[in-house]
């Protein structure tokens, strides 16, 4: 069910939602978080699908604050979307036109759910420093998206000259599975401390970036960058032990290759994750991730220049596009 | 620099803060005996394809089916694949399951067949040089518990439960664990002669529920629930089980086993060790089962088991539409059986926190709907500085987990009803998990099958627990052996009149849930 609200108000948007709620059953009331998207027009409906899909898990009230055309006069247009329009979750899709569109905090304030943790998140452009923006500011937990950033490898520098407690982006999210799967290798014998590391990926993967920090911090060791075409994202990563290199290979983006040192190669589904994915896994925890932060703001800094020398990888060679320096 | 050092124990990757990381089994493969059984096409497969789905189970994780049937890989194979289709919860893609189903073997043999475990042995010795698994196996018995013997001795015989130097081999039960503590105790040891405790990890699918892990959260994370969970303001407990459908063709395995062997010595008693124990000093599993353990032993049967045990069979009735026939007429079932499909009984808690509480427990085939709660109900206020006729309507507070469906929590509790009379009334006030979010939320089967593959064992009850749990029940079970036939009770009701009865004779009645 979609209702439009043309020229309305916030106060009036909150009686509707009453209102529905009395129509239709309990709707907010097992809602967990309210979850703020700020968005453009043109990118407004994949996002707020995607948020959708992700409330399936974490129940929520979705909140899509739209900027529209800042000359003329202020105005506020809003459409709630309930029930089959809305997944698990009510959409309230906020336009704002004239000098309010500067202003999108104040209409925030009056529809946020009581008592309960506020995400917001911004699925493009985000602001320099997204934890003392005006919305930052409401947000325990800001989501951010390196890579759908117009200049990834800047927007990661900028996200670790600005971090604070609560920040996450979608870069670090869509790697979790390959963490996971090199955590779980490290659990197997042999026990040797990883001596070098390398991770190749896309050159405008911020996701790549990341993955090589995080080694790079928690292994204390080198870990270089091999980088390949943008849009591959992240194809593989390689732990050089005394007893041998273990390789994670995903070189077409959906089935993975484990091959520890003296054993039978081992395969795995690892599909680029959904965003639909993504966000519920970023749902499900809203304290500070610490081991984010580090990987930001100390490991990015510790990683090696960009090499080329990899053998076995032929995949993984770099195109002759110039390599860029690594983000500091 | 100097790398971090990496020992068995101490892996740098895996840092307490870092909460999202998922856990991810080591290599193994599990073998599944019992393979065209419904457990086994309704959950257990498709838990697996779900696991693998969302990136969980080990790379090369390898399933090897082993059954009468003359199958070949491919057989067992398009078996998988029905099962997944029908039954998964994650969205099927082909390449996940390509993936999967390369690691999917047949073996074929009966359970006393020594050649056929010699040719399993050979298929898991392949499988591990082919495909890395590491000798790790699970074996998973998703069998009727006679066969429990001849197949450990089996996997005994053939060098199957010792795996090499530090690999491991674990054994996965379903219930029945038995049909009185005798048969509990003979089962426990035929499978623990072969296997240590540590590895023998019992299924009882109810612990793997989010909301019954919930419960532990709701008591042991909140200031307000705990001080009042106690008798000094808890006037009784009810648990109910109760399920729509009769014993859908599965008579062979019910007749003589009934609702409480079923149901009540398993589930409810674990419902209820949960919700009586003390605080576990953590929720590792020692402490966790040493808690439940002592709740279970301080439960003590009433006296007089003629007023405060009912059993009942269905009869036929009209139940949600549909006509359905009794008990006694399902196929298979003899006219003279007694064997109940209704259990209702009360038990008391001997300890401080429980002293002269009633615990409730009932459940039932055919009856009003399929619904699984811990209804916790508090005494009255003990004065009222209303009229009489204001509270006439007010009844006891409650709170109620709801199992399934639909989880969650209610609390009722009164109100006042808007007009100028004071009038109070009971109103109900529901945290929902929600039914979308339920859909997403893995299955039990998801969380206990790798954990079992984690060797994770909280969430399994111990052979401890088992006999606990027979021992309550073994009197009831003997009483009622000399008690001639259940009461029958209309299909699509809530059970004979008796058990109303019982309930009435305290004073109380059952929740309608």
């Amino acid at each position: 069910m979609i209702v439009d609200l043309p020229g309305t108000t916030t106060a009036a948007v909150n009686k509707y939602l009453v209102k529905l709620r009395h129509d239709i059953g309990a709707m907010t009331l097992g809602r967990v978080l309210t979850m703020v998207i700020v968005v453009n027009e043109s990118e407004s409906e994949e996002a707020i699908e995607g948020a959708n899909d992700a409330s399936r898990q974490h129940p929520c009230r979705i909140i899509a604050l739209i900027s529209g055309e800042k000359n003329g006069a202020s105005r506020l247009d809003a459409q709630i979307r309930v029930g089959g329009d809305a997944g698990a979750s009510e959409v309230v899709v906020l336009r704002l036109y004239g000098a309010l569109a500067s202003h999108g905090d104040s209409v925030l304030v009056p529809l946020l759910l009581p008592d309960s943790p506020v995400v917001a998140w911004w699925p493009k452009d985000a602001p320099l420093n997204v934890a003392e923006s005006a919305v930052g500011q409401m947000a325990q937990r800001r989501i951010t998206d390196a890579a759908e950033a117009s200049d990834p490898q800047a927007e990661m520098k900028r996200r670790a000259d600005n971090y604070q407690p609560g920040d996450t982006d979608l870069a670090w999210t869509r790697i979790t599975l390959w963490r996971g799967l090199l955590a779980a290798a490290l659990d197997q014998p042999p026990y040797e401390p990883v001596l070098e590391a390398n991770v190749a990926g896309a050159s405008d993967s911020p996701s790549a970036d990341l993955m090589a920090g995080w080694l790079a911090q928690a292994l204390q060791c080198p870990v270089s960058r091999t980088r390949t075409p943008p849009g591959t994202g992240v194809t593989s990563v390689r732990l050089t032990r005394p007893s041998g290199d273990t390789d994670l290979l995903r070189p077409d983006g959906a089935v993975a290759t484990l091959s520890p040192p003296g054993q039978p190669v081992r395969r795995i589904s690892l599909a680029r994750r959904e965003l639909a994915e993504c966000l519920a896994d970023e749902l499900h925890r809203l304290d500070p991730d610490e081991v984010y932060a580090r990987t930001l703001t100390q490991g990015l800094a510790m990683m090696e220049a960009p090499t080329h020398k990899l053998s076995g990888m032929q995949q993984a060679e770099p195109p002759a596009a110039p390599d860029e320096e690594s983000p500091s | 620099m100097k790398p971090t050092a990496v020992t068995q124990g101490q892996n740098p990757l895996r840092d307490p803060q870092d909460k999202r990381l998922p856990r991810i089994a080591g290599p193994c493969s599990l073998v599944l005996f019992g393979v065209t059984g419904d457990l086994a096409h309704n959950k257990i497969m498709p838990a697996l394809y779900d696991l693998a789905n969302r990136g969980l189970l080990p790379p090369s994780f390898s399933l090897v089916g082993f059954a009468r049937r003359d199958w070949t890989h491919e057989n067992f194979t398009k078996i998988v694949r029905e099962s997944v289709r029908a039954h998964a919860r994650t969205p099927f893609h082909d390449e996940v399951w390509r993936n999967l189903a390369e690691g999917f073997r047949f073996v074929s043999g009966t359970f006393d067949d020594a050649d056929a475990f010699d040719a399993l042995r050979q298929t898991l010795q392949d499988l591990d040089e082919e495909r890395g698994t590491s000798g790790n196996h699970v074996f998973y018995l998703s069998i009727p518990p006679a066969y429990f013997s001849t197949v450990t001795q089996q996997l005994d015989r053939s060098n199957l439960s010792r795996g090499a130097e530090g690999a491991w081999q674990r054994v996965v039960i379903e219930k029945p664990f038995g049909h009185d503590l005798a048969s509990a105790r003979e089962l426990n040891s035929a499978v623990g002669a072969v296997f240590a405790s540590d590895s023998i990890f019992r299924i009882d699918h109810y612990l793997g529920k989010e909301t019954v892990q919930n419960l532990l959260a709701l008591r042991f994370a909140n200031q307000m629930f705990e001080p009042i969970w106690n008798a000094n303001y808890v006037d009784h407990v009810q648990i109910t089980m109760a399920e729509d459908i009769g014993i859908a063709g599965r008579a062979g395995y019910y007749d003589g086993i009934g609702a409480a062997r079923d149901v009540i010595q398993n589930h409810l008693l674990q419902l209820l060790a949960l919700t009586a124990m003390e605080e576990p000093v953590s929720f590792g599993a020692r402490n966790l089962r040493a808690e439940k353990e002592k709740v279970l032993s301080a439960v003590r049967l009433p006296d007089d088991l003629s007023t405060s045990t009912v059993r009942g069979q269905y009869a036929q009735g009209w139940q949600g539409g549909e006509q359905v026939i009794g008990f006694l007429e399902e196929d298979g079932i003899k006219a003279s059986s007694t064997t109940e499909t209704y259990a209702a009984l009360k038990v008391e808690i001997d300890t401080r926190r429980w002293a002269g509480v009633p615990f409730y427990l009932r459940t039932g085939k055919r009856l009003g709907k399929r619904v699984t709660e811990i209804a916790v109900v508090f005494k009255r206020a003990p004065h009222l500085p209303f009229d009489a006729t204001a509270t006439e309507e007010l009844g006891q507070n409650a709170i109620v987990i709801r199992v399934q469906p639909d989880e969650g929590v209610t609390m009722r509790f009164g109100s006042k009803v808007p007009g100028n009379a004071m009038e109070v009334r009971d109103v109900t006030m529901d945290f929902g998990y929600g039914s979308s979010f339920t859909e997403s939320s893995p299955e039990a089967y998801e969380r206990l099958i790798l954990d079992v593959m984690l060797g994770d064992p909280p969430l399994f009850p111990r052979h401890e627990e088992v006999e606990l749990a027979w021992q309550i029940l073994d009197p009831v079970e003997e009483f009622w052996a000399t008690q001639g036939r259940p009461d029958p009770y209309p299909a699509g009701g809530w059970g004979p009149e008796c058990a109303d009865d019982m309930m009435r004779r305290d004073g109380r009645t059952w929740r309608k849930p």
